[in-house]
């Protein structure tokens, strides 16, 4: 036969030779050898320069400051903590976790049809554009950006500008006279932070749920409208709970960002301060390292209860 | 009593590609109702028009006397059972089968006892608190059944069910689903490419091929009396003899059908033929036959001597056993 014909070519081929063929045949073999090598310089980084941080950052927390000599004083102590209680303090907390918490139910809601589109109907070209419309906002200045909203929100600013020609200009003055909200013009009231963070956040919500909702298999839809249920039913009982994950996800993004962000707020806002700023002026001007720490051990206090709560109303159950 | 579904000159384009084209079908009330074909022949398109998640391009349909089309899936009272099952995975066995009844606002002491009443009708009694991802693919597509079934539909639709499941699990499926369509009397319509699967299960069977439908008819009569060449060949696999081949044999210049397991070898008599392959199916033998140039199937039946390759035989078979399709089929 023409095959046996032919010159007999080994079972078993020789090995490849050099480091690289004694790697590949090493690594093949233990394959744990191979992961402990990838993961170890991330872990080191992740775990020593990192958490080591975040952990001399919680330390610092502990520690008070002299108000005599503005040393920090190396003795543990809740003292600091006491002074977050401060009615100024507190105010800074509460403004910060009301605003964050607006702009991520604002995220959310915005995201969702845009990521729905993206998900369900978007091909081709169009999940191109959808991609590109979503990222390109990212690639520019975040600062750039910000500075562009306040001339947007100004009062001599293009949004007065089209109400003005739309005789809408009672809208604006009617907002801005309300209490709380309002200012002398959208760029130095609170409504104005709020709408640029929302902007500025946005794509940070619209990728996570558009991933969860991408991985939603349509017949899943149809299986619910088969069985009775209307499209407002159907969004409350199957595709709400499958995107829920994404949704939680995209929200940690917009929450955190928003607890943790000092610029917007100084650019476009009122002279009130978040909690970014707060820790800003603590640790350069006023050199209150502990002061600072504790503040920024809100966010993260304020995340974990965040999330234990989203798993307990079972969040995460789709994932 | 109108029909249970019935489809008038009832065409699906996709573009150009005509997915289901002028199809007429009745189904009877009650019935079980087989619709076969290979994958792209327009059966399933056919189901989706009764559930409703596709809409005519042209055509009429009636679901048990009423306008169909333009009717969303759900106001129809028309179940489906999905071919991957499409089981909700965020809620367990219990809740998926509960899901119909909860979006009707059946409450939750009565949606429970009619969960557990209807897995205990497939045979999956105390599995609700599990969730679908723990399930196999028999225990799912139990629940899917179960899920559809629970909201008592007028018509049930079944996309391929048994699909998914290995041979035993299979014919063991087609048992129960026959007992539980007439112990019901609610009208099935199953979709299947198996013709062995809707042969064995159906009280009728339309075939389908190319967006059309080539024949209707009970069982018995698809197999034994097809009307067109694919039928033939497409259930069964039939040994289809053209004009020439059947005027040589039978004297009448006509398409004809011949059942492998209808010809039997003979010593005396019959017609001439050269044995060109055998294999050996386990409770038969075919031999395949060189006849005047076109190959003709025969089932030897296990037990009988099996002539070797390249031997010349002679073959015979009942005089009602070669159906004539006429010369255009």
């Amino acid at each position: 036969m023409s095959i046996a014909a032919a010159p007999a070519a080994a079972a078993i081929l020789p090995g490849r030779g050099g480091i690289g063929g004694a790697l590949s045949d090493a690594f093949w073999r233990s394959p744990k050898l191979l992961l402990f090598l990838m993961l170890t310089p991330p872990l080191l980084w992740l775990g020593v320069i990192y958490l080591g941080s975040l952990f001399a950052l919680l330390l610092q927390s502990f520690f008070s400051i002299d108000e005599f000599s503005g040393l920090v004083v190396r003795e543990f102590t809740l003292k600091t903590y006491g002074e977050l209680l401060r009615p100024s303090n507190l105010d800074i907390i509460v403004r910060t976790v009301t605003m964050a918490g607006l702009v991520t139910i604002a995220s959310a809601i915005i995201a969702f049809p845009i990521a729905y589109f993206a998900a369900r109907y978007a091909r081709g070209r169009w999940k191109a554009v959808f991609y590109l419309g979503v990222m390109l906002p990212l690639w520019s200045s975040y600062l750039v950006k910000v500075y562009a909203w306040k001339l947007i929100l100004a009062k001599e600013g293009i949004l007065t500008w089209v109400f003005e020609k739309l005789h809408l200009t009672f809208l604006i003055d009617g907002w801005l006279a309300l209490p709380v909200v309002g200012g002398n013009s959208l760029s130095v009231s609170p409504t104005g932070t709020f709408l640029v963070f929302v902007y500025v956040w946005l794509p940070f919500m619209i990728l996570p749920v558009q991933a969860a909702l991408e991985r939603v298999p349509g017949n899943l839809l149809e299986a619910s409208a088969d069985l009775g249920a209307s499209p407002s039913q159907t969004f409350r009982n199957v595709l709400l709970p499958l995107a829920l994950p994404g949704v939680i996800a995209g929200s940690i993004f917009t929450f955190s960002l928003t607890l943790g962000d000092y610029i917007i707020p100084q650019i476009v806002g009122t002279s009130h301060l978040f909690i970014g700023m707060a820790v800003y002026a603590h640790q350069g001007t006023a050199g209150n390292i502990p002061l600072a720490a504790a503040f920024t051990v809100v966010p993260v206090v304020i995340m974990g209860i965040y999330l234990w709560l989203a798993k307990r109303a079972g969040a995460f159950n789709a994932l | 009593m109108p029909y249970a579904v019935s489809f008038q000159q009832v065409s699906r384009h996709f573009g150009s590609v005509r997915a289901v084209d002028a199809v007429d079908l009745e189904i009877e009330p009650g019935e079980f109702f087989a619709m076969l074909g290979p994958s792209g022949s327009g059966k399933t398109t056919c189901l989706r028009l009764i559930a409703g998640f596709e809409q005519p391009t042209s055509g009429h349909i009636e679901i048990f006397g009423e306008t169909a089309e333009g009717v969303p899936p759900y106001r129809r009272n028309v179940n489906t059972v999905f071919q991957d099952y499409a089981l909700f995975p965020h809620l367990n066995v219990a809740d998926n089968v509960a899901y119909g009844l909860m979006i009707r606002g059946v409450g939750k002491a009565e949606r429970t006892r009619e969960a557990e009443a209807a897995l205990e009708m497939v045979k999956l009694p105390g599995y609700g608190a599990r969730k679908p991802g723990q399930l196999s693919g028999g225990q799912r597509q139990r629940v899917a059944l179960a899920r559809a079934l629970v909201n008592k539909p007028k018509v049930l639709l079944l996309d391929e069910p048994l699909g998914a499941l290995d041979l035993k699990l299979r014919e063991q499926m087609q048992e129960e689903l026959k007992v539980l369509q007439k112990a019901l009397g609610i009208t099935f319509v199953f979709v299947t490419h198996d013709q062995g699967e809707a042969l064995s299960m159906a009280d009728r069977i339309a075939v389908f091929n190319d967006g059309r439908i080539m024949q209707t008819g009970t069982p018995e009569e698809i197999y034994r009396r097809p009307k067109t060449r694919f039928v033939a060949d497409f259930v069964g696999s039939s040994n289809v003899l053209s004009p020439q081949l059947t005027e040589k044999l039978a004297g009448v210049a006509e398409w004809s059908s011949l059942r492998p397991e209808d010809i039997r070898l003979v010593t005396d008599g019959g017609h001439e033929a050269t044995v060109t392959g055998t294999s050996f199916l386990g409770s038969a033998t075919r031999l395949t036959l060189d006849v005047a140039g076109e190959k003709i199937n025969v089932l030897l039946p296990s037990g009988t001597r099996v002539p070797a390759q390249g031997e010349g035989v002679r073959f015979s078979w009942n005089s009602d056993a070669l159906h004539l399709m006429g010369a255009k089929a």
